[in-house]
């Protein structure tokens, strides 16, 4: 990877930026259904992190979505905190739960390290399901946005867009510099060939399990970031189906690309909100895009342009 | 008393169908590497088969503890001839979310034909009705599931461990390339190891439909536990998977006596042990 293509994946942030900046006064998409998808942008690009950069494929990253979510919205409305603890603890609290379950997780390669963090992820619904301060079926309701660092009221869906939109900048540019730091190097190292990269004096068991956390730490921040906007945290982030759906944002969009993720995810959440009146058909839909890309479509829209232009995106 | 005996035969009849799924599971796993998502809605669709003969064509228990499965496999064969044959050669990740989608998109469409609640089956005659053991009461239909499930699993193990054809199968698991070179079909082997391993899948399905309700998403959540069983036993053997199958059903049921709380989460609390402790699971071999 050259300063070219690092450089061309970074423009691409930016005019991603740009482009959702004035979004909201071209009166075509409603704001807050640009703030979900950005929520659902940062979950795919951390989920990306791990497995498109990290070449572990994760079946639970539902379980940090949901944690950063629980666990802000309870801060939120239960401790009265402001939202900048509230999001801070969620996210600190995803981070603890993906050293915890990272430390097993990725003690198996390949498909045992998938079906170990499904049923990781499992064990951690069930949790939610019986612990009373997530109420169960019903999920934290009425969340309060309240006041951002005491200046900025989140009250305000004009503020709180922005706000968004600054974190989800935020984390694009992390995991950026994540994949194009000496750690990311060292990672795609250990996935190319892991004995090698031991026997240069690296640990592969070290590399990912930092890079586990801070995965987790992303998607608790994207969870924790939802339970802000929609203001309420449910099971349904916690369920293994939202562990699937976000293979196939990254999947759909392009799994190791930085842009990828972000596009599919704002195609999913574009595709459940028109497709919303058709109910089960969208599950099915979700199944045969996912079968059409693993079949012939394995690069992703942005990894095909991105092969097209001989250029990282 | 009573209520643990209870418990203990639920869970010896949940590791009926652990043992049953976890090994077809393996099977599959064995030959072509992949880990069978749609296992769960072959398991599903297993029990709808069930209810469809009978509703619309009268026939019962018995004749759909033959025809679903066999049915299935079919279906499972042309799947795996058509799409999952494509992916051979690629990293077996895409095995596994082609037939993760191949699932939620069975799954869809039953929820929209079926919806999701739960469609009754009748207990076959012959099987109504129980016996007093004494110290408990046992439902005929509950000691033949475990019966049935045990036999299926034995005569797997012995055809895959004492036959000839099952040693092309370990043949073809170890080295491929050179059973290929001694002209034996693997690529039908292949195809046919699939269709088995749903088959497996299917009939457990129907031995479910009598005790749950057939339901859409029967499978969906069943799987994931049976990916722990996996995990745990380890895919490498097939007894391995049939013994990890049954005794943690066993400890499911214990635990629904003894600390009721925990009973959904337990077989997942064993399994960060074993990781813990043994990371290529109790059966497994070193990890590929």
């Amino acid at each position: 990877m050259t300063a070219g293509d690092r450089s061309s994946a970074f423009a691409g942030i930016a005019c991603v930026a740009m482009v959702l900046a004035v979004a909201p006064w071209t009166g075509l998409v409603y704001p807050f259904f640009i703030m979900q998808a950005m929520c659902f942008a940062i979950f795919a690009s951390a989920f990306n992190l791990l497995a498109g950069f990290g070449g572990l494929l994760p079946f639970g990253q539902a379980m940090f979505l949901g944690t950063g979510g629980y666990v802000c919205a309870h801060v939120a409305k239960m401790w009265g905190l402001p939202p900048e603890a509230a999001i801070l603890l969620g996210v600190a609290a995803a981070a603890a739960l993906g050293a915890a379950s990272g430390a097993i997780a990725i003690r198996r390669q390949g498909i045992y390290f998938s079906m170990t963090t499904l049923a990781l992820a499992q064990m951690v619904y069930f949790f939610y399901l019986q612990a009373p301060f997530t109420r169960g079926e019903d999920g934290i309701q009425s969340v309060p946005r309240g006041m951002l660092l005491g200046l900025l009221d989140l009250r305000s869906d004009t503020t709180l867009y922005y706000v968004v939109l600054a974190i989800f900048v935020f984390a694009l540019l992390a995991v950026h510099r994540i994949v194009h730091s000496p750690f990311g190097a060292v990672l795609r190292a250990i996935r190319e060939n892991e004995p090698r990269a031991m026997s240069l004096g690296y640990r592969p068991d070290d590399h990912k399990l930092i890079v586990f956390i801070l995965s987790a730490a992303l998607c608790g921040l994207a969870g924790a970031i939802k339970a802000i906007v929609s203001q309420n945290a449910t099971l349904t982030d916690v369920h293994w189906s939202m562990s699937g759906e976000v293979i196939l944002m990254a999947l759909l969009g392009g799994m190791g690309t930085m842009l990828g993720p972000v596009l599919g995810a704002f195609m999913l959440v574009a595709m459940q909100q028109y497709l919303a009146q058709f109910g089960q058909w969208v599950t099915v839909l979700h199944g045969i895009i996912f079968m059409i890309c693993v079949l012939v479509f394995r690069r992703g829209i942005v990894g095909e342009i991105a092969w097209r232009l001989k250029r990282a995106l | 008393m009573q209520a643990l005996y209870g418990q203990l035969l639920l869970g010896l009849i949940n590791g009926a169908f652990y043992a049953l799924l976890s090994l077809g599971l393996a099977v599959i796993f064995g030959m072509l590497n992949v880990v069978n998502f749609a296992h769960g809605a072959f398991y599903m669709m297993g029990a709808f088969g069930a209810w469809f003969l009978l509703d619309r064509f009268g026939i019962g228990y018995w004749g759909a503890l033959v025809l679903a499965p066999v049915a299935l496999a079919l279906v499972g064969m042309a799947f795996e001839r058509t799409l999952l044959r494509l992916l051979a050669g690629l990293d077996h990740l895409y095995g596994m979310l082609l037939t993760f989608g191949f699932a939620l998109a069975l799954q869809g469409l039953f929820q929209i034909s079926f919806g999701s609640a739960g469609i009754p089956y009748p207990v076959p005659e012959a099987l109504q009705g129980g016996r007093n053991l004494g110290f408990m009461f046992l439902p005929n239909y509950r000691a033949w599931v475990i019966l049935f499930s045990l036999i299926v699993c034995l005569l797997t193990w012995f055809a895959i461990e004492r036959t000839r054809l099952g040693a092309y199968l370990r043949a073809a698991t170890e080295n491929p390339a050179l059973l290929k070179a001694f002209g034996v079909n693997v690529r039908l082997m292949v195809t046919l190891t699939y269709g088995f391993g749903v088959g497996l899948a299917a009939l457990a399905g129907v031995l479910a439909a009598p005790i749950s309700q057939v339901r859409p998403l029967m499978g969906a959540d069943f799987i994931i536990v049976v990916f722990a069983v996996v995990v745990i036993g380890g895919m490498g053997s097939i007894m391995g998977s049939v013994v990890t199958g049954f005794l943690l059903g066993v400890v499911e049921g214990l635990t629904k006596y003894f600390y009721p709380e925990a009973s959904s989460t337990v077989i997942f609390v064993v399994m960060v042990l074993v990781l813990a402790l043994r990371p290529n699971g109790f059966f497994g071999k070193a990890a590929r």
